[in-house]
């Protein structure tokens, strides 16, 4: 646990899953509340074969290039969903479903063509897309430091339009929003989160730093502002721990360990939130049960003698 | 009243057509409102009485016809109008308080970027407070009645400070309290000079809370003061068979002004 504090390496892991886990968290929490909760799982499929086409293009395993690959198909699969959804009667849920599945598919083709061909040593491929936190080097944590500091900026800017757009998005076309513009900005972003947060937690993976920190969040408050910004933390404490379990213990990967901690950190939230946790609920309804029936008690005890008066007097 | 006839309206549209897929649910809309009338829009379920205030704010996209507001097209006059969607229309789960949705309202008028403030903040409790919501600010919005998430709704449209205004079934599901408090706003705001557009559902109240009355159903069936327009007639052209509308007579009405509507499915 000490080498924690000591191995320059596991520091830097240690900030990279916390900037990571702060990022996907505060953006998620729009993602969320807009249920799109689908859509971390739509955009990091949807890298795939934008990584294996700069790949194919470049020739070289290179994490820039890599990440400019995904984030520009995810870009192009935020679009397809919008419109999907703005020019036909299908909603968002199965749009994502379509987008997924047409871009997974396509990236499978590209990958299965890359490794039937020349194109040398593609081993590097996997490691991208099935994450790996552990190989994470001071350039990809600067990356990380500049995707955080991007999301909080644009969401702390842009957080009354978001909000707006989020909560009623008619309402904000008739204010004079541009309504479309916002929502596919605010899709970008999450691209991006996704597309960082793939090569530390992998594909399937990334989707649940999107959404966990953001439903856990929302048991604790009713104000969004405060949920954004608990949202984050609990990211970056799931990434915080998930790498100090994973340095404390032997071949224990750290973006799964993350997720996993989110997880227990939403369990944790459904059951003791505040008021919408399941125990505060259960303490309500017990409380108000014996309320009641104290109150029913008194009626009794103070209501027989005058009935009693009025059938003597009858 | 003749003064006023010379202003430009506050609203008019010209020959709107709406389509949803290929047959049009609105046809050839053309009429111009007054400037400071509460303006009542009937007509049967389908009649496209949402779609058309949607089809004005530029919310639903039209095959054809122009909306001028106040004489000059509508993108340009935004800040005039002011709506209330249907309440249905949004998740009340929303982590956010009554006040907090109540200074939505005055997000046109700061712009991009431009965070609420004090001001805002003012303004906000001041509409909260026109609706008798004052003490309910900091109240998360899911724990709100309907009446009360409806008030809250009409507060925020208050806070955009317009002078047209739009209201999408505001009545529908409230208590007696809320409608009473609904229909003093709308006599405020229109001693205010302000117009009001209010899409209602009781035909028995219409004749109580509305100076003029447009009877819709596809088309535009009659639109005028409500005591010339709003006669059996009319009703029975904007409801087809399906409406039986038992009118008191001449005679009873200076008694009761109220009138009961009776739909009856027996015409299918």
């Amino acid at each position: 646990m000490l080498n924690l504090f000591t191995d320059p390496n596991l520091q830097w892991i240690l900030v990279g899953s916390m900037l990571l886990g702060l990022s996907t968290g505060v953006i998620g929490t729009f993602a969320y509340l807009r249920k799109q909760s689908l859509i971390g799982d739509t955009l990091a499929h949807a890298a795939l074969p934008g990584i294996c086409i700069a790949f194919m293009l470049t020739g070289v395993k290179s994490i820039a290039f890599f990440m400019l690959g995904a984030i520009i198909s995810g870009m192009i699969a935020t679009v397809g969903i919008s419109w999907i959804t703005r020019h036909s009667r299908i909603k968002p849920d199965a749009a994502m479903g379509i987008v997924l599945s047409v871009f997974f598919g396509l990236g499978i083709v590209l990958l299965t063509q890359i490794q039937h061909s020349s194109y040398g040593n593609q081993s590097g491929l996997d490691k991208f897309l099935f994450g790996q936190a552990a190989s994470m080097t001071a350039n990809d944590v600067y990356t990380m430091m500049g995707v955080a500091v991007l999301l909080v900026i644009a969401c702390a800017l842009l957080f009354k339009e978001f909000k707006l757009i989020s909560f009623d998005s008619g309402y904000a076309r008739g204010l004079g929003f541009s309504v479309t513009t916002l929502e596919q900005l605010l899709l970008w972003l999450v691209t991006i989160a996704v597309v960082v947060g793939i090569q530390a937690v992998g594909v399937v993976l990334v989707a649940a730093l999107l959404i966990t920190p953001a439903v856990a969040a929302r048991y604790w408050t009713d104000r969004l502002g405060m949920m954004t910004i608990l949202s984050g933390l609990f990211g970056a404490l799931s990434g915080a721990l998930g790498t100090w379990i994973s340095a404390g213990t032997e071949n224990l990967p750290t973006g799964p360990l993350s997720v996993l901690t989110a997880t227990a950190i939403f369990v944790a939230s459904v059951l003791f939130g505040p008021r919408r946790g399941l125990v505060a609920k259960l303490v309500r309804r017990y409380s108000a049960k014996r309320d009641w029936e104290a109150a029913e008690n008194v009626k009794q005890a103070s209501g027989s003698p005058s009935s009693k008066k009025k059938e003597v007097s009858a | 009243m003749l003064t006023r006839k010379e202003h430009i309206s506050p609203l008019s549209v010209d020959n709107l057509t709406v389509a949803y897929q290929k047959n049009p649910v609105l046809r050839n809309i053309t009429f111009e409102v007054t400037e400071g009338e509460l303006i009542g829009i009937i007509g049967p379920n389908g009649a496209g009485k949402s779609t058309l205030i949607k089809a004005i704010l530029g919310l639903q996209p039209t095959l054809t016809g122009q909306t001028l507001v106040y004489g000059k097209p509508y993108k340009t006059q935004r800040k005039l109008i002011g709506y209330v969607p249907q309440r249905e229309s949004v998740d009340w789960d929303f982590p956010t308080n009554a006040l907090d949705v109540v200074m939505m309202g005055r997000y046109g008028h700061l712009g991009l970027l431009r965070r609420p403030g004090a001001k805002e903040k003012a303004i906000a409790m001041e509409c909260l407070a026109k609706v008798g919501m004052a003490d309910y600010a900091g109240r998360q919005i899911s724990q709100l009645s309907g009446g009360q998430q409806q008030r809250v709704f009409l507060a925020r449209a208050l806070a955009q400070d317009a002078t047209l205004y739009f209201m999408d079934e505001p009545f529908a599901g409230v208590d007696a309290a809320t409608e009473k408090a609904i229909i003093t706003l709308l006599n405020e705001l229109k001693r205010q000079g302000k117009t009001v557009l209010v899409v209602h559902h009781d035909l028995a109240t219409v004749e109580q809370y509305f100076d003029s009355v447009m009877l819709l159903n596809g088309e535009l069936v009659a639109f005028g003061p409500t005591r010339t327009t709003f006669t059996e007639q009319r009703l029975q052209e904007a409801y087809g068979g399906r409406l039986t509308f038992i009118k008191s007579s001449l005679s009873e009405q200076t008694e009761q002004t109220e009138q009961t509507a009776i739909l009856s499915g027996t015409g299918r």
